[in-house]
């Protein structure tokens, strides 16, 4: 029973200090005296320092770092893998000596070495922008999704949740109907994926005003449900008009990444920085927010504002990840479920192991879309999905029963 | 100082609370009591200003209205009846969230604010479980653990919303015991609804009797637990009855 009632003999300490709530400021203030044991020196008066008890902490007690250390090398050891696995596999045949002079060739000091030209082509114009082009879109995607799901607090929630999808598709469309040329399709997409989010924000946002936690988290997924049936219903109609183009509007859809050049290398990057950037700095409030909305708010936390900025920077790097290849599926959500489950559930771990593990992710799941039934292509859509879901599965069922968590 | 004047909260048409005026002294403790649905959480959360509210409430003079999220938290702590408690965030981890109103906004928990909690885990007996989860908790200890992260937000104001509704009879003794040693220790002023009114009267200074939002009665614990107070608010049911050692005992009874 008395343990829950440690150090009963300190009851008498008589309450030092000035009254509480007569200096607000002060608790806020200065290094609380908490590094050296207090006793000796009489309390300051502050009337939060958490020493006056004059109870010799023992100060053994560590409250340990998160740090993401073991997933995190995992992760990295995986994109490195997958990425030789990218440039190294292709129709064209080249072994992997090969396919490392041909990497060495465009390097400014390398040895004279014997690569035909065209090889050291195939590796630097046609794989290497490929597999770097999927490491990116697969670290938006992945890292996207996990900040949504912390942001809305929802494990069903992926990058598209807002409409990102259906506008990008939208966008796509008016383009391959309207007969423009392949290079307005990314910006087309980007656009549409943006103002569908931007929409959806706006709408879901306003219309309550009696909560000043700034729970508009269902209504803001509420209005995404409605922005993106109704831009996809859009979009379906356009493609029923023009049947011609429903082919190519179809793939798109799918999501492939076999028309990678470096000029979408260029495009995706700055987008994929700022994001990256923005979603890794907000990764302890995303930590704060899993005990809810209200009491993050009654922690000091601005819900509202970590909100908006999540959802810029993750509709920012999945607007240009679509742009450039697409709607691929599930990679949003089985990846960041899986780090959880494997790695550990905060942020700190979850964000930017996601980012990583996405893009390792992706890379191999384009090596399968690209050779499964060379040299046609398979939708990488169909591979995150063939292969993913089956995985994420596995690991779901083996991590639950083995920690038998509520 | 917490001043209410004229504090009242509507949800749509209905009145949660209104006109709720009242002054709670630095280090004082106050009991908020009252039948289910007569605005006990309501108070608390628009002190918080978890909920808009109508009417002025200052807190050593200032208007909380005016007050940014960060500067109000480390004015006043917040615990509602049942807080989130992810299950696998660990007890180190989860007390380290009282430090969330002393850091930037994009900034990281120092060496500091981990030495903070190291103490409070040692302070109320938790060190052993600082690397445990949250999941493999008894209910007591969680309940010290969410009065660690409480403390750890260093607020002279704690708002406690039935902090012992989870726990069986014996430990919520202990919990109230306490919270009163912490009080007198920090010199905090705390409020808390509580549903057990011989536990009321016998920790908190004063209590305040709320019904369909408004305050019905107010004052020691010894003028509001009497059967004629009690009665037109929790019904015929309710009994006051005093030990042999002066204790109120509020017991519930058959009719």
């Amino acid at each position: 029973m008395n343990a829950a009632v440690p150090g009963r003999a300190a009851t008498g300490t008589p309450a030092t200090g000035t009254p509480a709530t007569g200096t607000p400021a002060s608790p806020a203030t200065g290094t609380p005296a908490t590094g050296t044991p207090a006793t000796g020196t009489p309390a300051t008066g502050t009337p939060a320092s958490p020493a006056t008890g004059a109870r010799t902490a023992s100060a053994h007690t560590h409250v340990a770092r998160i740090r993401p250390g073991r997933p995190l090398t995992v992760a990295i050891a995986a994109l490195v893998v997958a990425v030789a696995v990218g440039i190294s596999v292709g129709p064209a045949g080249l072994s992997v000596p090969m396919v490392g002079e041909a990497l060495l060739a465009r390097l400014p000091w390398h040895p004279a070495l014997s690569v035909p030209g065209v090889d050291v082509t195939i590796v630097w114009q046609v794989r290497l922008p490929r597999v770097i082009l999927g490491a990116l879109v697969g670290a938006m995607l992945a890292g996207g999704g996990a900040a949504y799901q912390g942001v809305f607090r929802n494990p069903l929630a992926d990058p598209y949740l807002l409409g990102v999808a259906a506008g990008g598709g939208l966008g796509a469309t008016m383009i391959i109907i309207s007969g423009g040329s392949q290079a307005l399709l990314p910006p087309a997409a980007f656009a549409g994926a943006s103002a569908a989010v931007a929409v959806t924000y706006m709408l879901g946002v306003t219309g309550r005003r009696e909560s000043t936690t700034g729970g508009a988290t269902a209504s803001i997924v509420l209005a995404g449900v409605a922005v993106a049936a109704l831009l996809t219903a859009v979009q379906t109609y356009l493609q029923q008009e023009h049947t011609q183009d429903l082919q190519q509007v179809y793939s798109w859809i799918l999501g492939s990444l076999s028309l990678a050049s470096w000029s979408d290398v260029t495009l995706i990057l700055p987008y994929a920085a700022v994001a990256a950037a923005l979603l890794l700095a907000h990764r302890r409030l995303l930590d704060v927010l899993r005990v809810g909305e209200v009491e993050a708010s009654s922690l000091g936390v601005d819900i509202a504002r970590v909100r908006l900025t999540v959802v810029i920077a993750a509709t920012l790097g999945t607007a240009a990840a679509v742009a450039v290849s697409g709607l691929i599926g599930f990679v949003g959500i089985i990846i960041p479920h899986t780090v959880r489950l494997m790695g550990g559930a905060s942020y700190r771990i979850v964000l930017p192991v996601s980012m990583i593990g996405g893009a390792a992710f992706l890379v191999l799941a384009d090596v399968a879309a690209r050779t499964a039934q060379s040299p046609a292509e398979v939708p990488i859509g169909v591979i995150t999905a063939l292969a993913g879901a089956p995985f994420f599965l596995f690991v779901l069922r083996s991590r639950r029963a083995r920690r038998d968590l509520a | 100082m917490i001043t209410l004047d004229g504090v009242g909260v509507r949800y749509g048409a209905v009145s949660a609370l209104a006109e709720v005026t009242d002054q709670v002294q630095a280090g004082e403790w106050l009991g908020i009591i009252g039948p289910n649905g007569a605005g006990k959480t309501t108070l608390l959360r628009s002190i918080a200003c978890l909920v808009q509210h109508d009417g002025k409430i200052t807190i050593g003079g200032q208007p909380t209205s005016g007050l940014r999220r960060r500067r109000l938290a480390r004015l006043v702590a917040y615990v509602p009846q049942h807080p989130e408690l992810p299950p696998e965030m660990t007890v180190g981890d989860y007390v380290l969230l009282g430090r969330t109103p002393h850091i930037g906004y994009l900034r990281m928990e120092t060496d500091a604010d981990r030495r903070i909690c190291a103490e409070l885990l040692d302070r109320l007996a938790l060190s052993p479980m600082a690397g445990r989860t949250l999941a493999t908790l008894s209910g007591g200890e969680l309940q010290r653990i969410v009065l660690a992260r409480v403390l750890a937000q260093q607020a002279p104001v704690l708002l406690l919303d039935e902090p012992t509704s989870a726990l069986d009879l014996g430990r919520r003794v202990d919990a109230l015991e306490l919270i009163d040693e912490l009080r007198r220790e920090r010199s905090l002023t705390v409020l808390s609804a509580v549903h057990d009114l011989t536990l009321a009267g016998q920790f908190a200074d004063r209590l305040m009797l709320l019904d369909e939002g408004r305050v019905a009665a107010t004052g020691p614990p010894a003028s509001v637990l009497r059967d004629d107070v009690l009665a037109p608010h929790f019904g015929p049911g309710v009994q006051v009855m005093t030990t042999a050692d002066n204790t109120l005992v509020v017991m519930s009874r058959r009719r």
